[in-house]
């Protein structure tokens, strides 16, 4: 082991359930401190203090919320895909048991981001749902998540399913450019993204600061969320293994 | 290629021969075709998007019975102990399977709104678009079914798993039928379904074939 570097060795180590299990209580601890603190921060600065929208007045507010959803549930997705590619190619169950995890709270973040579109849109395209580029991948998307739980709930088979469901996370994921840029061909209504890494942000910078800082507080606390999840489905799934039962014994203690 | 050819051959007879069901998917569109009956002024503009919706529906209905008897009589189980290399079996069983559900609909779709509307004008582009769209439903469809052959209730759950991957295929299709009465012309769109076909002809019956393996615990 001394050769390996302390990355390495901790991608090794993590496929333990025990050694995740262990490890993790405090980074669980430390995401959730620090994305309730970004969030709070960040949705009082974009809510309370920021000046309204020239065109939009105060309705564009709802940004801090939607962007930061919005992209979450690409994120999530894209790292079920990955999460299924490595199950599929070493059969790590810990990966398997992340799908399991993430799926339905990426579910939740994409038909949030899907609502506060929404709502978003009613006084300010004039309509609250068109045929729009992201309007419909995101909506794609969220079929997709509800596919994903889906199938692994009609499979009864465990082994099966998680095998199953890694494919399906794998073919969804070739498919989502595909999706985007076939919509994005259509005329749409949606603005272009007006932040893209390595490009100057089309955004101004008093509104840039709390939406980053929103976005960092989402981010941090649903990776808790899903840390906290995960931790759930490891004492479920080893519960007939030793060290779950002490672990158990000394909480009740 | 021999065993391509002769999966093929074989799930072509087994049609030819005894399943009337095969013929579902067909009854279905043209039942939609006409039930909706879109002659009327409201609906022509928007006939070339009726016939999509109605073939990818049918897709659905179609993919549901794909695997189905072959998993029900066992010979889906000695298809995955016998065929090798297994996606060439599967790229027959796809091909089979697009001839009896997909490829009729390339005539039947134009045939429909020449039947409604009384004019061939812009039903080139609609057969041209059928017939580069449906291979990839056919095939599309396949991943589908074969993920859930083996849980026993394919209908909701497939259409679920398959409707997003029918999105970008749908996009295409209707824009170049409208792209057609445009200057811009067709090719645009026309191109794409292209490349989409051949991307999923070399891509996804390896996705299929370790579906089956998944589904039959292989």
């Amino acid at each position: 082991m001394a050769g390996q570097s302390w990355l390495l060795r901790t991608y090794h180590r993590s496929a333990s359930p025990r050694w995740f299990f262990e490890g993790s209580r405090a980074w669980m601890i430390g995401l959730y401190v620090v994305g309730a603190l970004c969030i709070l921060v960040g949705s009082t600065w974009g809510l309370g203090f920021v000046p309204p929208e020239r065109y939009q007045g105060d309705s564009f507010r709802i940004l801090f919320v939607h962007v930061p959803a919005a992209s979450l549930a690409q994120s999530i997705y894209i790292a079920l895909a990955i999460a299924g590619l490595v199950y599929l190619v070493w059969r790590l169950k810990m990966a398997d048991m992340f799908i399991q995890a993430a799926a339905p709270i990426g579910m939740i973040v994409t038909a949030a981001a899907l609502a506060t579109g929404i709502v978003w849109g009613m006084p300010t395209w004039g309509t609250g749902w068109v045929w729009d580029a992201r309007t419909v991948s995101t909506l794609v998307l969220l079929l997709l998540f509800f596919g994903l739980l889906a199938l692994r709930q009609a499979i009864g088979h465990p082994e099966r399913a998680a095998l199953a469901t890694s494919l399906l996370a794998v073919v969804g994921v070739v498919n989502i450019p595909v999706i985007k840029y076939s919509v994005e061909w259509f005329a749409t209504l949606h603005q272009p993204a007006s932040i893209e890494i390595g490009e100057r942000p089309a955004i101004a910078p008093i509104y840039l600061w709390p939406l980053a800082c929103n976005a960092l507080g989402y981010y941090c606390f649903v990776a808790g969320a899903i840390l906290a999840a995960l931790r759930r489905i490891i004492v479920e799934r080893e519960s007939t293994t030793a060290w779950v039962r002490d672990w158990l014994r000394g909480r009740q203690s | 290629m021999g065993l391509l050819l002769a999966q093929l051959r074989r799930d072509l007879l087994l049609v030819a021969r005894s399943r009337i069901e095969a013929a579902n998917p067909l009854i279905f569109f043209v039942l939609g075709v006409f039930l909706l009956g879109f002659g009327t002024d409201a609906f022509r503009a928007s006939s070339a998007g009726a016939v999509w919706t109605l073939a990818l529906f049918a897709n659905v209905v179609a993919a549901e019975g794909m695997f189905q008897r072959d998993q029900d009589d066992g010979a889906l189980e000695q298809l995955l102990v016998h065929a090798r290399p297994l996606f060439a079996a599967v790229i027959g069983k796809l091909a089979a399977h697009w001839l009896v559900a997909g490829a009729p609909l390339v005539l039947l779709g134009p045939l429909a709104v020449f039947v409604h509307q009384g004019t061939l004008q812009g039903s080139g582009a609609l057969a041209a678009s059928l017939l580069l769209g449906t291979p990839i439903l056919a095939i599309l469809g396949g991943i589908g079914a074969a993920l859930t052959v083996g849980t026993g209730r394919g209908g909701l759950l497939l259409g679920i798993l398959v409707m997003p991957w029918y999105v970008p295929v749908l996009v295409f299709g209707v824009g170049a039928c409208t792209a057609a009465e445009t200057a811009s012309g067709a090719a645009f769109p026309l191109l794409a379904l292209a490349a989409l076909l051949a991307a999923s002809i070399t891509l996804a019956p390896f996705a299929v074939a370790k579906s089956l393996m998944i589904s039959q615990e292989y």
